[in-house]
């Protein structure tokens, strides 16, 4: 199950489609750190929505994913993560602190743009 | 109890009944049609002087034994557990709001069972054979009634209960929203964990639903909680991140700042403000809000994030 | 109650699968919103747990009664090199490997009931439960 990646202006927009094994969120990784450097992109949004699990494995892959990015030159924001799905990872543990999340993408791409303005609001 | 079986998935009191036993039953709901006035009277009788049913009149009570009665004759004639399950539970019904506990219940139906066989002793009494017989056949089906409607008046008011609890806890966790994007959960009274739960279920949701960026959660009415529901909270309160809000918790009383500082609460995760007045004018801050007077307000124009 | 259902393990795509047929499992039972969340994502985190360092096993999903309260019960079974030192492998933040060890430790925070067995050798079985409120 691939997953489309959008070039939008300075952004690069992931939509995940349907639940991915851990072999697609891999290849979603590496495929995000190419993009990002060949595009010279600075924000990349990976919107989760359509995802009913997020386990340790998925967790911990949304966060190198952010993590790498930083090092090669954009700010990820990951958006979508359902209630239920939400509370689910709080109670295994998984908290994605170092990580930026937002609602929906209106949101995510309202965070990246207020970033890249120098952060005028403290909005997170 | 007379009968292991579950009251609730059998449909007749005695499976299977031989010839002879039939006819006794036969002859027995006879004796006690040809009675009902008197056995009836003797039942309310025993009922009052055990001072059961105490939240009833003198007339309820006979009326509601007079139905009891009938249902319990008829349902030694025929075996069908079906209406008197279906009169237990309608009787519940009646009755469970007038207060009535579940030991007067138990107690009533003993009671007329044992009304009943004080009745059969006397008929029976010169032929002991006889009269152990018709023990026989009346002991399993009156014990099998008993358990019925006492059954039967449990499961009501379980069913009551049930449904009490679920309006309580809809009513006690209101989700508001105050402006766009700012929700507010006062919430007032104990938190177990089972509510702690619900209060997460809606405030999640609302998130969604409302496209929330900010949420206090104002704890003004809530004396105290414990470390598994003050655990909850601080969940809550990260799975609120998770999705993209930011919860502003007002209103901690000493005690549960000392229960969140005890449990070791990460307060750099956790946003508090005294009030729910600061809570919102935070609130307001973060969304970009400015509240100004105006009669100082030079130009009219409706405040809007920025 | 409803038929035991087996779903077999044999590579990450499995795991996607077992939790799905999980959820699906669970609804019939009665779970609902959030405990079918926690269902799945415990189902995924015990059938990673078998591709990581077993290969290949099974998850068996059975529906359960008890005192009249109905629930599921989740299975994770695998002939593997088995866990050395339970005691450590349930410890959070604790991984042999490369998981970011909060795989067994977090599944027993969502889950009502877990009970791990392991022989060094053998393979290693991981019983959860989970009840209906």
């Amino acid at each position: 199950m691939e997953v489309p990646i959008l070039k939008q202006g300075d952004y690069l927009i992931a939509s995940i489609q349907s639940a991915l094994s851990d072999a697609d969120l891999l290849n979603l990784r590496d495929e995000l750190a190419d993009r990002v450097g060949r595009f010279r992109s600075r924000g990349v949004i990976v919107d989760v929505t359509p995802i009913d699990v997020m386990d340790s494995f998925a967790t911990r892959t949304m966060r190198s994913i952010a993590h790498m990015l930083k090092l090669r030159g954009a700010e990820t924001v990951i958006v979508g993560i359902q209630p239920e799905v939400a509370f689910a990872m709080v109670q295994l543990g998984l908290t994605l602190e170092d990580v930026a999340t937002a609602l929906d993408l209106e949101e995510g791409l309202a965070y990246l743009n207020d970033r890249m303005t120098g952060g005028s609001s403290s909005v997170r | 109890m007379a009968s292991k079986k579950d009251p609730q998935t059998a449909d007749t009191v005695v499976p299977v009944l031989q010839e002879a036993t039939l006819g006794l039953l036969r002859e027995l709901v006879a004796h006690l049609r040809q009675n009902r006035t008197q056995l009836r009277e003797e039942w309310v009788r025993r009922i009052t002087e055990a001072q059961l049913l105490i939240a009833m009149t003198k007339e309820e009570i006979f009326a509601e034994a007079t139905s009891v009665f009938d249902n319990y004759v008829e349902l030694l004639e025929t075996g069908s557990i079906e209406a008197l399950q279906a009169h237990a539970r309608n009787l519940s019904e009646r009755i469970i709001p007038r207060g009535v506990e579940t030991q007067e219940v138990v107690g009533i139906v003993l009671l007329l069972r044992d009304v009943l066989a004080r009745s059969l002793f006397k008929k029976y009494q010169s032929d002991f054979a006889l009269l152990n017989s018709v023990l026989d056949a009346y002991e399993p089906a009156a014990n099998r009634i008993a358990n019925t409607v006492s059954v039967g008046f449990v499961q009501e008011r379980e069913r009551i209960i049930r449904q009490q609890q679920e309006a309580i806890r809809e009513l006690s966790t209101p989700v508001l929203q105050v402006r766009e994007r700012l929700l507010i959960l006062p919430i007032i009274g104990v938190i177990d964990p089972q509510r702690s739960r619900q209060i997460t279920e809606q405030l999640l949701r609302g998130i969604r639903a409302n496209r929330a960026k900010v949420v206090v959660i104002d704890i003004t009415g809530v004396p105290t909680i414990d470390s598994q529901v003050a655990n909850h909270l601080v969940q809550t309160v990260e799975a609120s991140r998770l999705m993209g809000a930011t919860v502003i918790v007002t209103g901690l009383s000493s005690e549960i700042a000392q229960t969140l500082v005890t449990i070791g609460v990460d307060l750099g995760k956790m946003k508090t403000v005294g009030d729910l007045q600061g809570g919102i004018e935070e609130s307001e801050r973060i969304l970009g809000y400015k509240v100004i007077d105006v009669s100082e307000a030079p130009v009219q124009k409706s405040p809007g994030v920025m | 109650m409803y038929d035991n259902q087996s779903v077999p393990i044999k590579s990450d795509r499995d795991i996607v699968i077992a939790r799905q047929h999980g959820r699906t499992y669970a609804s019939k039972i009665g779970f609902t919103g959030g405990d079918l969340t926690l269902i799945a994502t415990a189902i995924s985190e015990l059938a990673r747990n078998i591709v990581e360092y077993a290969k290949q096993g099974e998850i068996v999903l059975s529906s359960i009664q008890q005192g009249g309260q109905a629930g599921i019960c989740i299975v994770a079974r695998d002939e593997g090199p088995g866990i050395v030192d339970i005691v450590q492998a349930m410890e959070d933040g604790y991984s042999s490997r490369r998981s970011l060890g909060l795989g067994l430790p977090g599944t027993k925070r969502i889950v009502d009931e877990f009970e791990i067995v392991s022989n060094s050798g053998k393979g290693t079985t991981v019983t959860v439960k989970k009840w209906l409120r």
